[in-house]
Order: C-alpha cells, then sequence, then structure tokens
C-alpha cells in the first residue's frame, strides 16, 4: 500500500508547500540545525535521552481515556480522549520543547528564544530551559502579555525573560516576527524553539517529528483497548503541531478518516477569523509557502479567535498539501461553539481542555452523532484549560448579559 | 539588455568613486512625496535609490523601517503604488531603482506580471530579503528575461563555500550584509567587514555593496574603503519619521544624503 503522506523532499517541500523563505543570515543556522537534527536522529544515545526526559520527566504515556458520558451524549461512534492536557506543563508542546532543548545544547548553543501566543508553548519552552540550564527569552504579544498575565509571571519564575511585542498587530505573528529579528542577530549562541510545525524548513519536519509520539502512542492504546484502528481522528490546527503529531502515524491507513478544525473565531463570513483554508490562499509567510490568511496585495491580515493559540494567519504547510490532497479533511467552528464544546467536555466528563481544544470536541459534536455506534473515534485533547478559565467566564458574562 | 545599475557601476569604475546606494520606503510618508524625495537624494548625490515595498510582516527589518513600513500601509500603498511611484521618477530621472522587498506581495500580485510590469515602469533591480539562494532560482529567471537584475544577499554567517555559489548566480550587484542583525542604526559597523569583502571579491567581478547598520559619515567612509558602494537605509528614513512639515523633507533629505555621502567626494 502507498503511504499516502506528504513526507517533505530534501529542501523541505511538502507537495507545493514549505521551503526556506528567509533573510541569508539564517540559512546557515538552518542547514546547521537540519544536518543536527538528522544525526541526533539516527543518534541511539539522543533517542534514548529523549525518551527517558519524555518518560521520567514529562509523564508520558499519556492516556487514551474512554469518555463514556461524551459518548452517550452524542449517541454515535465510541469516543476516545488522548490525554496530552496530562503531559507535563498542561499540553503537547513539552514534547517539542524537550526535543528542541535537547537539540539546542548539542549544538553547543546556551541561549533558547521562543515566541508564544497563550503563553503554553512560552511555558513549556522556559521549563524545559531551566532544566537544561539554558538562557531563555520569550517573545509574546504585548495584547496576550496582558490578557495571559499569569502565564507570563510563570515564564519569570522559571528563570525566562519575557519581551511584550509591541509592533504590528502585537499578537502571535508579531512575537514570531520579532523572535526572528533576535534570531538574525544572535544566531551564532542562540536556537529558536519554534513551538510548531510552520516556519522554514527544517521547522515542520522536525516538529512533526518531536510530536509524532502522541499519535505512536495512541495507534497501541487503541489497538490495546479495542483490538482495531480508529475510525476517525479529530484535532485542532493552529500551526498544526497537536494534529500533525496524532495524525502523522495513521496517514498510510486510509480507512481511518481525519479532521483539522481552525478557528471559525466571529464566522468565516465576517473576515473576523483564523481558518486559513477556507479564507485564506497560498503565499510566503514566516519562512515557507503555506496557506495564510492576508488581502489582496499580500499583507498578512489580523486573524481573529476566542482562542489565542489558534489566532495565526499561517499554517504549516504539511497541512496545506494535506489538505490538497484531501487527505485530511479541513472545516472551522466559531468562537461560541467552542465555548459549548468546553463546557460539554468540562461538564460530562470532568476535563477543562483548553479552548483551542474545546474547537476539536465542538466538531466532534457535529459528526459524531452521524457516526454508527461500533465505530471509534479519537480526540486530540492537546491542552488543559486552567489558562482559559478567566476568558470563559468573561465570555459567558457577556452571554448573560446580551440575553 | 542595458542596465541602469551596471552602467552606474561601470561610470563609478571609470571615475575611480565609490558609490552611494539611498533606501527609502515607497510612499511614505505618503505616495506623491516619494519622487520628489529621489529628485532631491540624488541631486544630492545618490548614485542608486532602493525603493522599499512596504509589508505587513519585515521580519528583517529594525524598528524605524518597521515604522516606516507602516506608515505607508497605513497610505494604501501596494505593489502597484510602488510601481506607479517608479514610473513618476522615470519621466524626470535616470537613476537606477532597486525594489527591496518580501516575496509576498510579489507573488500575490504575480511573479511574471510583477516583472513585466516593473520592466515597463523602469525597475532595475529586485532585492527579495526573504529568497535565498535555493528558493531563488525560477524568479531570477523570470527577472532576467526582463532584463531586471536580481540582487543577491550575502551574510556574515555565509560560509565560503556558499559564498561561491550565490556569487556565480549573482546578477547586478552583491550586497553584502555587513552585520547579524536587522536593519537599523549602529554605534559602529562590524569590526571583520574588510575580511568578508576580501573573501567574496575573491569570487565574484561583480561590484560589491555594503548596508545595514551604515549611519555616519565615518562609517560611510570606513566602507567604502573595502566596498564598491554602501547603502545607507535607516538614518535616512528617520528624517522622514521626524519630520513635522512635508515640504521641507526634499530639503532635510539633500541635506542628510549629501553629509553622509560627503566623505565619497573628498578622495
Amino acid at each position: 500500500m502507498k503511504k499516502r503522506t506528504c513526507s517533505p523532499d530534501r529542501r523541505g517541500y511538502f507537495g507545493a508547500y514549505g521551503g526556506r523563505f528567509v533573510p541569508e543570515t539564517l540559512v546557515p543556522a538552518l542547514q546547521q540545525l537540519q544536518r543536527e537534527f538528522t544525526r541526533a536522529r539516527g543518534d541511539p544515545r539522543f533517542r534514548a535521552e529523549l525518551r527517558a526526559m519524555l518518560r521520567d520527566y514529562a509523564g508520558r504515556p499519556t492516556p487514551l481515556t474512554f469518555a463514556p458520558r461524551l459518548t452517550e451524549a452524542f449517541g454515535g461512534a465510541r469516543v476516545y480522549l488522548k490525554r496530552e492536557d496530562l503531559a507535563f506543563t498542561g499540553a503537547h508542546k513539552i514534547n517539542n520543547c524537550l526535543g528542541q532543548g535537547l537539540l539546542a545544547k548539542r549544538m553547543g548553543k546556551r541561549r533558547v528564544i521562543a515566541e508564544t501566543g497563550a503563553g503554553q508553548h512560552g511555558v513549556a519552552t522556559a521549563t524545559v530551559a531551566a532544566r537544561l540550564g539554558l538562557q531563555c527569552r520569550v517573545y509574546m504579544g504585548e495584547e496576550d502579555t496582558r490578557r495571559q498575565a499569569l502565564n507570563v509571571f510563570r515564564m519569570e519564575l522559571l528563570g525566562a525573560t519575557v519581551v511584550p511585542v509591541t509592533s504590528g498587530s502585537r499578537t502571535l505573528k508579531d512575537a514570531i516576527d520579532e523572535a526572528m529579528r533576535d534570531w538574525v542577530t544572535n544566531v551564532r549562541n542562540t536556537h529558536f524553539v519554534l513551538g510548531t510545525v510552520a516556519g522554514p524548513h527544517p521547522y515542520p519536519l522536525m516538529v512533526r517529528e518531536f510530536q509524532r509520539v502522541i499519535g505512536r502512542e495512541t495507534r497501541r492504546q487503541v489497538l490495546n483497548s479495542e483490538g482495531r484502528l480508529p475510525d476517525c481522528l479529530i484535532a485542532c490546527v493552529g500551526g498544526g503541531s497537536n494534529a500533525i503529531g496524532l495524525f502523522y502515524d495513521f496517514l498510510g491507513d486510509p480507512a481511518v478518516r481525519m479532521y483539522g478544525v481552525e478557528a471559525g473565531g466571529l464566522g468565516v463570513r465576517s473576515g473576523r477569523h483564523a481558518a486559513r483554508f477556507s479564507g485564506g490562499r497560498p503565499g510566503v509567510f514566516q519562512g515557507s509557502m503555506s496557506y495564510v490568511i492576508q488581502d489582496s496585495d499580500g499583507q498578512i491580515r489580523t486573524t481573529h479567535s476566542i482562542s489565542a493559540g489558534l489566532d495565526y494567519a499561517g499554517v504549516g504547510p504539511e497541512h496545506s498539501c494535506l489538505y490538497e490532497s484531501g487527505r485530511v479533511r479541513y472545516d472551522s467552528v466559531t468562537d461560541r461553539e467552542a465555548l459549548e464544546g468546553f463546557l460539554l467536555l468540562s461538564s460530562l466528563e470532568g476535563i477543562s481542555p483548553a479552548l483551542e481544544t474545546a474547537h476539536a470536541i465542538a466538531y466532534a459534536a457535529r459528526i459524531v452523532p452521524r457516526m454508527k455506534k461500533n465505530q471509534i473515534v479519537v480526540i486530540n485533547i492537546s491542552g488543559r484549560g486552567d489558562k482559559d478559565v478567566e476568558i470563559v467566564r468573561s465570555a459567558l458574562r457577556r452571554r448573560t448579559g446580551a440575553r | 539588455m542595458k542596465n541602469r545599475i551596471d552602467e552606474r557601476f561601470a561610470r563609478l569604475a571609470r571615475e575611480g568613486r565609490k558609490g552611494f546606494i539611498a533606501y527609502l520606503t515607497a510612499g511614505d510618508p505618503s505616495p506623491a512625496a516619494t519622487a520628489p524625495l529621489v529628485d532631491a537624494i540624488e541631486a544630492a548625490g545618490a548614485d542608486i535609490v532602493e525603493l522599499g515595498v512596504p509589508f505587513s510582516d519585515p521580519l528583517a527589518d529594525g524598528v524605524v523601517n518597521q515604522r516606516s513600513a507602516e506608515r505607508a500601509l497605513r497610505r494604501g500603498v501596494n505593489l502597484a503604488t510602488v510601481l506607479e511611484i517608479v514610473r513618476r521618477i522615470r519621466t524626470r530621472s535616470e537613476i537606477p531603482i532597486v525594489l527591496f522587498t518580501y516575496l509576498n506581495p510579489v507573488v500575490a500580485y504575480g511573479f511574471e506580471r510583477f516583472a513585466a510590469h516593473a520592466q515597463r515602469a523602469g525597475v532595475d533591480g529586485v532585492l527579495a530579503l526573504d529568497l535565498p539562494l535555493e528558493e531563488a532560482g525560477r524568479y531570477r529567471r523570470i527577472l532576467d528575461a526582463r532584463g531586471i537584475r536580481s540582487i543577491a544577499l550575502i551574510a556574515p554567517t555565509t560560509p565560503p563555500e556558499r559564498v561561491r555559489r550565490i556569487a556565480r548566480h549573482a546578477r547586478g550587484f552583491i550586497y553584502y550584509v555587513s552585520r547579524t542583525g536587522v536593519t537599523g542604526e549602529q554605534r559602529q559597523i562590524a569590526f571583520d567587514l574588510a575580511r568578508h569583502v576580501r573573501t567574496i571579491r575573491q569570487v565574484t567581478t561583480l561590484p560589491i555593496a555594503v548596508g545595514f547598520g551604515i549611519s555616519t559619515p565615518a562609517h560611510v567612509k570606513e566602507a567604502s574603503r573595502i566596498a564598491d558602494a554602501v547603502v545607507v537605509g535607516s538614518a535616512i528614513v528617520k528624517e522622514i519619521e521626524r519630520c513635522r512639515r512635508p515640504a521641507a523633507l526634499p530639503a532635510i533629505l539633500g541635506r542628510r544624503v549629501r553629509q553622509l555621502s560627503a566623505p565619497l567626494r573628498s578622495r
């Protein structure tokens, strides 16, 4: 059977998407990163070290939890939850940060930088930097530092410096721009821990490889409990790292359908959303060719989502490839639906998901009821929702007020 | 095909002079202002002008150029406006024009269409900041067909073997980024500049321009000792930001360019 993946070629292209569109200053660093990553992947010592850290420090494997009440409420397929919310620091982000942190050490780089939206990736990077004794600086849109003040403090407690970004739209995309500027300036002693499967080659490939552990575990766990593969996988897609992490090891199994859920914000027609596949088109943004939300002049547009982690104009190039090949289906749910998803999982299973994850739950509510009772669906619970409780509270207040 | 960049560097060589390249964001402070500003800096001694195409996410630029791009975008400047500005400059000047851009606005315009329109408008070179050697091939061929020089960047981090490969495909002149970092003023220029430029010289006969961080007459003097041309950007753009009276801007920029390029005349 032909494996229906979009694995990148030597230049980092997944079909027509990917590549390396960066200023010349960064190219040698990306080439070095690619070399070191390739070497590390084949090095039993590196793999053993990463495996041990994932197990003893991050708490892997994370459970695959059967969700009986959600299953009953949907009245369709049996629902399993892949519990990345139980990974250390509360999200799947730690998988990638541990990998890149060990790689930075291997390359002799004593300083790491990262971008963050809601703060999950920033916290995970700061955590790993503390553990590995690396200097750490996190770029965060000024708007987000205000909304997520607690996460800022958390990163500072871990010894990181948090830099509020005041350029452009002061959100995640501007934080990435600013991290790139830092990297261009300090590239000799600094590694940029990009948090998702976007950016220039080799990031989309490397971050996927560090996140594949999600799907590898899921496969083993579902075979153990059900004796067969799932019929359907659902994950939210911002940059797309938790989704590709879950999907990748199932891409060669045509019977497993996959759904990537984007942020529909106030609705795709309102123009205030982050649905790249229905509301964007291919372009070159932050290092790679991929779908991006832009105006007719090629200027990147500001996006909107209730969840900071999905509020991003670009998407990983492998997702663009999977979208065009039709292997994965991409769709979006609105802020309001996501909020319902948050409440649904909280009340039925006692699990408050991150608002990003809540998009996957909301989409499940749309498609799972139509599935057969003997089918199996796995939803990736990419992160936990403690960080979002304040946002949920004010959204609920507004809703009650508007009644 | 004849090209104003080639002609200018040939003339500079004949006259034993070093070139002064001035950078401006097209459309800052307004689309109508740019052509008169180019007149002024040409009269003040600029040999080549680099026009920046404003982009929402200029990740190789420092704050001065970022804010300049934001001002231009607020005035509705897009690639079509920039080409219109070039056409206006061409009604009165033969100064070589290089467009300094990020790739996406050009991709959105359609690269072949852009090349055709740029040729017609009178653009001589294109420098795409986020288009390194490995990605540049097909774009360079399109520009070649239109007689437009596709300018390549070399950085302090570029290893010698890669310098050779970039130089082999370079057109017009080589732009050496004088420091690891973004555009913007610096107190001093990189100490290892001479060594890097010598490395490039060994593998190319093309002229070498040095830019990024050059902001005083002393920097210009120092860089011009080893390079064939010197690029000044933020130090000029900053005057636009500072100026409260747009009518006075041509005179102000003229003065600034005369001051910055003075070391190139007194040789």
